[in-house]
Formats: structure tokens, sequence, C-alpha cells
């Protein structure tokens, strides 16, 4: 960013944005101003506008097009008075010139070098414009979004142009006449695209860096916001409870948990979906009671009636494991495969004899083994003193 | 029992410390380096007999390091310890050529065993790389190239099971009445598949994991 930043002053003062100054002005010092930015002499090109006049009259519209676009030179104080005994002499070189070319037909146009004076008339306008990479934005900024489709368009309305032109010419029969003239403009414009290649090149690499660096920027937002109210309010926290080992530990897994899913978990919707719900719920009761629980999950599906259910068992089982059985791990596994949703809750802990729980506890009877059954599904507890416990839940999916 | 030299490749200077001294008697932390081209060099020089390998790293990270050691013909071990999950991570180092994959919050006891297994020849699942390697296979839905290499035999599919949902080798081999040198056989030969099967759907579907 900084180091695009300073670019710019750069690219400015290797391309001097092309002004008229005032003083030495014959006319509007448009000449004076190109000379400077093209390192020539002004009389060069006081000569070349006069000539141009001379050949179609293109110099004077070249003059006035560039009169128009180009800003004059900041002066303090009295404006300078124009040079009027050059502009004589410009005017009798004119006038001369002028009737030398009426009197040999030399301007009547379509000759070899009128033309080649045109394209390089031309040509120069472009290449002078492209000078000031500021202005160039300017112009472009509203454009960027459409470049991409304004290109096909102009294409295609070329195109739909010439195949009419020319259907128009071979219809009338004026094809075989027509074919130097056509020759000739296709040359013109080959030449100019050959002059604006470097220019329309500049433009797209300009906009793609443009592009890249909004891009980055935004995602240099997300980050941030991300950090700031995430880990940082984290971190506050962590100190302020610096003293109660438990409640860091479950402060610093927590945000490992999101940060995790941030980074690495495809955006899922934890109210649609399968996988996605197991691990909202593992990381709800690993935030409520302190212990960690690691969540597999093998397969996704979306959610039904009976898998919510299943979902119900599934926090009911890590409840039961993190409350009871005293492990510091407990493991999740969900796997779902073609015709049926399986679903793992194991830890490694104290465990239990099953039959010794009285009939009045509704954590494994009713809010695990009864709800999948009613539910269309089957729940298995194995477990063993100091084996530890596993849960195994198992749902049919409806095809 | 010969003790096992440990080279700790990590960018984390307070991590490798705490690995060095989390790790129990039977491992000997011969070195450490901090970027690839410190492995690569530390790796040549050292011999050691299992590297544990950070993923992220400047320079290239792990993969760089298991292509270049790898590459050069050594017959070092890799055991990749991380902090991503990202299954584009997991697989790709161990198709780069790592024995196990285990992510940093693993606890010193379980690490060093890891380690020795490693050492020993044998493959490391975590119970996540267990997760993406069934999610993987399963997922290919094109029938096979290589039958031998592009899908998991039952057996070895319940294994993978059962280190996912958070067993460990001698409870796999107590839960399906064979010996745990069986159980360390069925996963090596899954890490095989994981290495050299050639279907381009394992990479893909790691890759296309994040764009869900």
């Amino acid at each position: 960013m900084l180091s695009e930043m300073s670019e710019m002053p750069n690219a400015a003062a290797a391309y001097p944005r092309m002004v008229r100054p005032l003083s030495g002005r014959v006319v509007a010092g448009v000449a004076q101003g190109a000379a400077a930015q093209l390192r020539l002499d002004p009389v060069v090109l006081r000569l070349a506008f006069v000539l141009l006049t001379v050949v179609d009259g293109l110099g004077l519209v070249a003059y006035a097009a560039l009169w128009m676009f180009t800003p004059k030179e900041e002066v303090k104080g009295r404006t300078p008075a124009r040079d009027w005994g050059q502009l004589a002499a410009y005017g009798v070189l004119w006038l001369a010139l002028a009737g030398f070319a009426w009197l040999t037909g030399a301007s009547s146009g379509g000759g070899f070098g009128t033309w080649s004076i045109a394209v390089g008339g031309i040509g120069t306008l472009i290449l002078w414009q492209q000078a000031d990479p500021g202005r160039r934005q300017r112009w472009m900024s509203g454009a960027v979004k459409q470049v991409s489709t304004t290109w096909v368009r102009t294409g295609i309305g070329a195109l739909l142009v010439i195949v009419g032109a020319i259907g128009f010419l071979a219809a009338s029969g004026e094809l075989a006449k027509a074919r130097t003239g056509l020759v000739f403009t296709a040359v013109v414009v080959v030449g100019m695209l050959m002059i604006a290649a470097p220019w329309l090149a500049s433009l797209v690499r300009e906009l793609q860096r443009e592009r890249t660096e909004r891009i980055r920027q935004e995602e240099r937002a997300e980050v941030a916001a991300h950090v700031h109210d995430s880990v940082l309010h984290t971190l506050t926290l962590i100190q302020r409870n610096a003293h109660d080992p438990r409640e860091v530990t479950r402060l610093a897994r927590s945000q490992e948990r999101e940060l995790r899913n941030w980074l690495y978990q495809p955006k899922q919707d934890a109210d649609a979906t399968l996988a996605a719900a197991v691990r909202r719920v593992a990381a709800e009761e690993e935030d409520a009671h302190g212990v960690q629980v690691e969540v597999v999950c093998v397969g996704d599906c979306e959610l039904n009636e009976g898998l919510v259910a299943m979902l119900h068992a599934t926090r009911q089982a890590i409840v039961n494991a993190c409350k009871y059985s005293g492990a510091p791990v407990v493991s999740v596994y969900a796997e779902v495969e073609p015709d049926e949703v399986t679903v793992f809750v194991r830890d490694r802990g104290k465990g239990f004899v099953l039959d010794d729980v009285p009939e009045d506890r509704m954590g494994i009877r009713q809010s695990i083994i009864g709800r999948m059954e009613r539910n269309g599904g089957s729940a298995r507890v194995r477990t063993e003193p100091g084996d530890g416990t596993e849960v195994m839940l198992t749902m049919k999916r409806e095809r | 029992m010969k003790t096992v030299r440990v080279l700790i490749v990590d960018d984390h200077r307070l991590f490798r410390a705490g690995v060095r001294a989390e790790l129990g008697p039977s491992i000997q932390v011969v070195g450490e380096a901090e970027d690839v081209d410190s492995a690569v060099a530390a790796i040549g020089e050292l011999q050691p007999d299992v590297v544990l390998l950070d993923v992220h790293m400047p320079g290239g990270g792990g993969q760089e390091v298991l292509r270049r050691v790898l590459g050069s013909g050594s017959s070092v071990r890799f055991l990749a310890l991380s902090v991503s999950d990202a299954a584009e991570d997991v697989i790709g180092v161990i198709r780069g050529g790592a024995r196990g994959y285990v992510t940093k919050t693993i606890s010193g006891p379980e690490l060093t065993d890891a380690i020795i297994r490693v050492a020993e020849g044998d493959a490391v699942f975590s119970p996540r790389l267990a997760g993406f390697v069934l999610d993987a296979f399963a997922s290919t839905q094109a029938p096979p190239i290589d039958p031998e290499l592009d899908s998991l035999t039952q057996r070895e599919r319940e294994v993978l099971r059962l280190i996912a949902r958070g067993y460990a080798y001698k409870e796999i081999a107590k839960e399906l009445f064979i010996s745990v040198k069986t159980v360390e056989t069925h996963v090596s030969s899954v890490l095989r598949k994981l290495q050299l099967s050639n279907r381009h759907e394992l990479s893909r579907w790691a890759t296309a994991r994040r764009l869900v």
C-alpha cells in the first residue's frame, strides 16, 4: 500500500503534465507546452502546425483540441503579452504555403503524403494525452466498471458497420472501386492501434492494480474487524481472569476454535446442515463446561426432524461426558452415510455401570435413548467403570 | 529402548522451546531449524531419526522441506505438526511424504508416542486426519483407476473410523480383535494409498472443501 502510494509522485515526475506557458506564447502557448513535453524546440512544432493547417486544415483542429484539453500555466501577476511579431511571421509563412499548395493542388487530399501526415498527427495527439496519468485516471474512473462490456460492444458494433458497408458496396457493385480506400482505412486503423497499444496495455495494467489493491484493502479491513472484535476482546478477558487457570483455558480454547472456524472451515449454516450443527453443539457445551470437545465429521447432509432430535441426544451425551466422566477430552464423531447417520460421543473417563443408573435419571434413558427411539433411531451406551463411556446414536436417512 | 533423535523445525522459537520441554526422556532433540533452508541443511548434517515439521513456514513451508529432502533420496521420517486444520494442508503434507499429522494442541506424552511410532516406521493419524481420509475416499464417486490404491478396504475403513472416534491403537486392536501390529499395518497401508494414489480427486477434494 505504502510503496504503491509513493509511486505516484515518481510517475508524475516522469510524465510532467502538459501546460500552456503564457510567457512567450504566439497564440495560446500550445506549441510551446507541447515542445517542452517532447523536449523539442517550439519552432519545430509551430512549423508543424502551420504545415498541417495547409494540409486539410488538420493542424487547426489539432491545435484547437490541444488548446481545449491543456490547462494553462499558473502565472502570478500580470499576464504576459502575446508575441505578435512571431505570430505575424507564422501567418505569412502559412499564407505562402497555402498559396503554393493551392497552385500545385497538393492539398486536395488523398495523396500519400497527406495521409501519413494525418496519421502522424492523430498518433501524436494520442501520445500527448497519454503523457498525463492523472487525467487519464480521471477520465477512466467513471468507466472502469463498464470497460470490458464497452470493448465487447464496440467490437460488435464495428464489425456490424464493416460488414454492412462491405455488403452495401458489394450489392451496388462498388466494391472493386472502394477497395483501395478500404485498404487505406485498414492501414490507418492498424497504425492507430499500434500507437495506442502501449497506452491501452498500461491502462489495463493500472486497472488491474487498482482492483487488486481494493480487494486487498477490503480483506484487510475484514481481518482487522475480526481481530478487534474477537481476539483482542478475548485477550483482555484473559488478562482480567489471569488468576483463574480454568477460565483462562476456556477463553483461549473458545477463541482458538472461533479463529479456526473462521480460517479453515467452509462457511456453513448451523441451522441447516448436520456437520455445522454438531460443531456448534460441541462448541457450546465446551464453553459451558470447560472440557475440550474434539469433533470430527465425515460427510454432511441437510437437517430434518429426526436429525434435530439426534442433535439433542448428542448434546445430552456431551453434557453427561463433560459433567460426570472427569475426562479432559470428549471425542465426537459424526458420519453421514448414504442410508444412515451415526454419531459417537466418547470419553476416557471413569465410566459407570449402566444398570446402576436410577430409573428417574432423565439424562441417559429419556434424553438420549428415549428420544432416539421416539424419532425412529436407536442409541447404544457402552460403558464400564474405569474404561470410559461411548454413546452411539444411529438414525436412518429418508431416501 | 534406544532414544529417538529428533529435529524440530518451526519458525516460532517459543513453540520449539515448548515442544523441547514437553518431550519424554526417550526423545533426544538434536537440533532446531526455523526455516526451509536451515531445515534442509540441518537434516543433511544431523541425520535425525524423525523431523517434527511445521506446515506453515517462510520459504515454502513444510511441503518444500519434504520435496527437497525426500527428493534427494533421504530416508528421514517426517511427522507434521501444525496449528492448521485445513484439509488442503493436512492432505498436502501427507501426500508430500510425511508419515503423520498431529495438531499443535497435542499433549506432551501423546506427541512422544507419535514420534516413537513414526521412528519405527509406522503412520500417525490424528482423529481429524482419519476423518479427512474417510471423507476424501468416500466422496470420490468416479470408478477407481487403480483399485488397489484408489479405494480403502472394509478393514481399513473400520480402523480409520475408530481413530476418528478417538480410539488409541491399543483400543482399536481390542475392539476389532486384532493385534496392535495389525492395526499399524492397516494405518500404514492407508498412508501408502494416500501418498501413492494418483487420483486427482484427493487433492481436488481437499481444495474444494474450503469453497463449499
